[in-house]
Parts: C-alpha cells; structure tokens; sequence
C-alpha cells in the first residue's frame, strides 16, 4: 500500500464519521471568526438554542470593516459599525479563547492574529468563514474557508460535513534569484496551475524553495493557494516551524512541547505517497511577477509587454483577455515597465507581516514616493506587526519617503471600509484579488509583491526591483 | 429548525412566474447582520410604493393596495401559492428567511428553482410540486372563496382542499424525514454527538496541547 500524504494523515486524524457515499464529518480544532460572516451564524445558536460546542476553539477578531486611521473617531459608517459591535455583543455571550476587538493592541487581520499568538498548529483543522484561511497551511494544518451556515455547523457541533479533496503536489525546486520573494513563487505557481487548476484539490507545497522561505513567506503562498482553485494549501512543519512557535502564548507549554514536536515530524508526506497530479517550477526560473489582468492567472514578469489578443487563436481566451485588457484600461503590447500607478497599497493577509514591510522598507529607505502617485499607504496586518516595525523604525522609513503609516486591518484589500479605489484608478497591491471592483468600483488592481510595490511607488510606474 | 408535520393554513395566490429571489429580498437587505426579521421586507419593490432600506419600520411606509399580501382576506396567511420557476435568480439563503420570517411554511407551484427548493427545507419551508392543472385549480379555488385553507400532511404527503378533494406529492425520503423531526444539517450531525465526543476525548490524550 502506498504511503499517505500529509494530506491524507490530517484527513484522517480528524475523521469522525464517514457515509457510504464519502460524506465525512470532520472535526475542527480550531474557529476563526471575524464580523462579516458570523452574524446569522450566532444568530442561528441563539434561536435553535444551542451553544458553542467548544467556545475554546474560538479566536475572533474584527478586521474586514475597521478603519486604518483616525481611530478616535471610530466606525463611522453605521453599517460597518454595527457589524464590528455585533461580534462583540456575540462574543461576549457565547465566548472564546481569543477576542481583539476594535482598537486592540493585538488587533489585526484574523489570518495574521492566529499565528502570531500560536493559535495555529500543526496538525490542526482550522476553519473561518473566509477564504484565505488556507494561509494557515504554512504550519502544516489543515485550513480552508466556509460559508456562513458551515459557521454556524462549526460552532454547534465542532465538526464540518466535508468530502475529501483530491492530492496535488506542487514543488518548486533550486533556489530562488535574488530579490525573488514568496509572493512572485505564488504567482508564478498561479500563472502555471491557472486559478482553476487546483479545483477540487489539497495542494501541498513543498521543495527547496519552500523550505527556505520563512514562516511569513510561506503563508503568503499557501494564502494564495485559495487563488489557484484549493480551498487548502499545505506545508509540511519543520524546524523552522517549531522555532516560530516556541514560546508563543497558546503554543504547546513545557513538557508538552516535546511532546508536540515529535509528533509534528511525523507530519509529512510518506516517501512513497501518490499525488493525483504534480507540479514542478524551478525557483531559479522565477522573475518578479506582476498581474495584468483581472484574475491572478493574468500575470507575468516583470520584462514581459502585456499581451496581445490577436496572438491568441483560442477565441475564449482571446474575448478574456480583450475584456481584461479594456478593464485595465491598458494596450496589446505595452511594456509592464511602463504601466504607471496613481496608488500603492502595502497590506493584506498576503503581505502585511513583519518581513513583508522589511522588504518594502529596503526598498523605500531613502527615496521618495514619485509625485505623481496620490497615495502610497501601508497597513501592517495587526497591532503586533505595527509595534514591531515600529521598533525597527520602518515607520520613519515609510513616512520620510512619502507613504502613509495606517492602523492594521484588511484595508483596502477588499475596500469594505473607506480605503477602496475610484473609477479607473491604479493600483500597485500586495493583495490577493485583482477581480473587478474588488479594491473599489471600476478599480485597477496590479498584485505585486511588497518590494515591487515599494519600488513602484518611488518610480510612479512598475520597475523591476533587482535594479532599484 | 422548526419541524413540519402538518397544518391547516389561509392559501395566498401569487399569480406570476418567474419570481426571483431579488423580488423575494432586494439586495440591500443582505447587509443585514441578522437572519431572521426579513418577513417586513418580503417582496419588498412588490408590498410597498416607497424604497426599503434596512431597519425601515415598515409599519408606516405606504402599501401598495393591489398587491395581493397586503389585501385583508390574506392576512395570516401560511400556505403560498405560486408559479413556474418560483425562487429563480441568485442563491441567497435571505429568500427563505424571508419567506420563514413572514409566516409562509408551505408553497405550492408547478416548478421551483433548484438552489431556492433546497434552502426551503434548511429552513423549515415544505415547498411542494403539483401539476400546472391543479395549480391552476388551486389558483381559481383560492381567488373564488373567502378563507380558503389547505390541509397539508407531510406525513401521508397530501394536500386536501376545503372541498375535501385531495393530491399527493412527492419528497424524497431524507428532506421528509429531516422536516418530520425538525432536523437541519446540524441537528443531522449533533445525533452523532456521542462519536463526536468519543472522538475528542481520544484527540485530548493524543494531542492535549491542542486543547489548551
Ligand atoms: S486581507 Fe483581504 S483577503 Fe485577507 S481576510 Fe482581509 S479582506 Fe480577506
């Protein structure tokens, strides 16, 4: 019998039940929560009359409406207001292990929140009703977004009803180039795979790419996971793991630490495991990605010239990009180099941790934001993130080049709150998400990694970094 | 989830097909936080001659006096008869919220949406299919008599008219069996509650750091 991938043992350790038909009940050690997708879920509890089955499991946090500055003022739409005060009021009736509301030190981007306190472990389940919980995987969990009445299921019965995905392997061998950063590995896995490719799969990453990247880099990619169709992303725990874990508050303690890292090591795919598809990009390979397009499948490197529709025979693809290419406001054959930028957002449960603003920072430090961009802003993913960099000065770095220094928060990655984009503005993003309108009605989103973005803020235009 | 048996309900003909989830809820009701309180906005664009918004107190916006939920003789009404294609358009679970907040738990109609069918029975709604001749019947029935009421049996799955004339209908066995007992998914799961349980204690001795 073959061996089992990583996949495989997560799935198993948490079966609970299994129907004929392979409709498994899978149970969930571990809930995120924020304030867009629990309302009807609490809801729910409180009419049926039913309580969290474990309010332990629980690490909640306001993040998709809070604003990024003048927080004394607080919430000032009422909508988003009564949202953020909505989940206070729930959590405080139905409790948790971890609340950050508004305004907290610890506040942050529940993707960010959960790692920074140890509340992602390996060999866990964790579920939120978000997408980019995949970005969990980085530690070797089994991590996937839900919808609203899974929520709800969750929090009643701590289990999900789940069918098992499919395995994919996705190695990236060699090493990477300098000034090549996670988030262009994750576009470029995304512009091999295409935003479907994953569909239907468990994608574990792994080589030695992976295993060099730190822990922040390797959540940006198994961020992006959910962008290439994989509702998880996975990769296998290691030393490096364990080291970003110890010590951190709900990290196993004392003689159960020991105890936790063996059986982390045993957390990887068995030798002889079978993939049902494989996916090989050598790192030396990858150049530092932007996006064109309107979905993050539409990228390419930065010496590439946007495409040219009339080159593509496929008539599906060529209508897509024609439609992309209107969106963009842009033109067959254009240099990205000379794709210029009226906005740079830094930020996101992408790219907002500690080293994503180092790289960004490195870039900045000294320069000036070109004249001709109207806003260069930098939201660190939580209160921590923000404190830390502080520290490290990269404030003064940001705010002597020009850029703004917000509170953290999910920003102007899906402009829920005020920061969003106007009709036909364009923006540099460390996001996830260049859909249409996402950032914002008639919005132009280009996803960047933290030091194109950087660099493309000082340039007014996209430049490619390794000559900055 | 509440559960359906059987009821005795005031019928109320909503003569049109084609009716769309937009027309059930507008969109600017899903920034709602809530699942429950949307029977006010229930049709909204179709009940009331001004725009809703959220939290509206719709006690004092103006009716519209030709439609047929705002006439007297329909007041309390629990069993809603409809047309083709009833709940078509976006999958918003808002719809049979709505729908359940109102008081409706039975609709009756020739043909559903398919997304729309199924969040009626996680909602505790019993929407029945009947042929396009008895709809009909039941339409011109309905329209003709102050009052009329249908009885409607889950159980036996049948549908009998004041005149005492009845139709079956089909459901298939676990939505029946689910509605029956007021099962939702998660009252489904919480009858393994015992294996849930059996599972986390083995998953404490293994793994306690996890359950710190
Ligand atoms: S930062 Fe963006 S992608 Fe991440 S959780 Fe917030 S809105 Fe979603």
């Amino acid at each position: 019998m073959a061996g089992k991938t990583l996949y495989d043992k997560l799935w198993d350790s948490h079966l609970v039940h299994q129907d004929e038909d392979g409709t498994s009940l899978i149970y969930i050690d571990r809930h995120l929560v924020h304030e867009v997708t629990s309302p009807q879920a609490f809801e729910g509890l409180r009419l049926a009359g039913r309580k969290p089955w474990r309010n332990r499991s629980i690490v909640a946090n306001p993040d998709h409406n809070t604003p990024t500055q003048n927080w004394d003022k607080g919430i000032e739409d009422p909508v988003s207001r009564l949202q953020v005060e909505t989940l206070d009021k729930n959590i405080k009736e139905f409790g948790s292990l971890v609340y950050f509301p508004f305004k907290d030190k610890n506040q942050g981007i529940i993707h960010v929140i959960g790692p920074e306190h140890g509340t992602t472990l390996p060999g866990m389940t964790v579920v939120c009703g978000d997408s980019h919980t995949s970005t969990h995987g980085a530690f070797g969990a089994l991590a996937h977004g839900i919808g609203t009445s899974e929520v709800e299921h969750v929090m009643a019965t701590q289990t999900l009803i789940a069918k098992k995905s499919k395995n994919m392997l996705v190695k990236v061998t060699g090493r990477l180039g300098i000034g090549i950063t996670a988030k262009d590995v994750a576009l470029a896995i995304i512009g091999v795979t295409g935003t479907a490719g994953g569909t239907g799969y468990a994608i574990e990453f792994a080589g030695d790419v992976i295993g060099d990247l730190s822990m922040e880099g390797r959540m940006t990619i198994c961020n992006m996971a959910i962008e290439a169709g994989a509702r998880a992303g996975i990769m296998a725990p290691d030393e490096k793991t364990a080291a970003y874990l110890k010590g951190r508050q709900y990290a196993p303690k004392a003689d159960q630490w020991e105890q936790a890292v063996a059986y982390w090591n045993t957390l990887h795919s068995d030798a002889d495991a079978q993939f049902d598809a494989v996916i090989e990009l050598n790192g030396a390979d990858i150049q530092p990605q932007v996006t064109w397009g309107t979905s993050p499948e539409q990228v390419l490197p930065i010496g590439a010239t946007v495409p040219n529709p009339a080159n593509e025979k496929d008539a599906t693809k060529r209508t897509s990009i024609e439609n992309a290419l209107k969106y963009m406001g842009l033109s067959a054959n254009t240099p990205i180099t000379e794709i210029k930028l009226d906005k740079v957002f830094i930020g996101s449960c992408t790219n907002s941790r500690i080293e994503d603003l180092r790289a960004a920072a490195a870039v900045a430090k000294g320069k000036k934001v070109a004249s001709s961009i109207d806003v260069a802003m930098v939201v660190p993913g939580s209160g921590i993130v923000k404190r830390q960099a502080e520290e490290e000065g990269l404030d003064k770095i940001f705010i002597d080049a020009g850029f703004e220094w917000r509170e953290p928060g999910c920003s102007m990655c899906l402009a829920m709150n005020a920061d969003r984009l106007s009709a036909g503005e364009r923006c540099a993003s460390t996001s996830n998400r260049n859909f249409e309108g996402r950032q914002g009605p008639g919005g132009r989103t280009h996803l960047v990694s933290p030091a194109m973005a950087a660099a493309a803020a000082i340039a007014g235009h996209f430049v490619d970094v390794r000559n900055v | 989830m509440k559960a359906f048996t059987q009821l005795t309900g005031l019928a109320c003909p909503l003569d049109r097909a084609n009716v769309d989830t937009d027309a059930i809820i507008p969109k600017q009701f899903l920034k709602s936080i809530k699942r429950t309180g949307f029977g006010p906005y229930l049709f909204d664009e179709w009940r009331y001659t001004n725009y809703g918004e959220p939290d509206m107190d719709c006690t004092t916006r103006p009716l519209n006096k030709d439609f047929v939920l705002n006439q007297v003789r329909y007041q309390g009404a629990q069993v809603l008869l409809a047309r083709d294609n009833f709940g078509c358009g976006s999958s918003r679970e808002h719809a049979p919220w709505a729908i359940e907040d109102f008081g409706f738990r039975v609709i009756i109609a020739p043909s559903f949406a398919d997304i729309f069918f199924n969040n009626c029975f996680k909602n505790g709604i019993l929407p029945i299919v009947a042929s396009a001749g008895i709809v009909d019947q039941l339409f011109k029935e309905c329209e003709a008599a102050e009052g009329y009421a249908l009885n409607v049996d889950l159980a036996s799955q049948t549908v009998t008219m004041p005149s005492g004339q009845s139709f079956g209908f089909e459901i298939n066995a676990t939505s029946k069996h689910n509605l029956l007992n007021g099962l939702d998914e998660i009252g489904l799961t919480l009858l393994h509650t015992d294996k849930i349980k059996a599972f986390e204690n083995q998953h404490k001795q293994t793994q306690p750091w996890l359950f710190a």
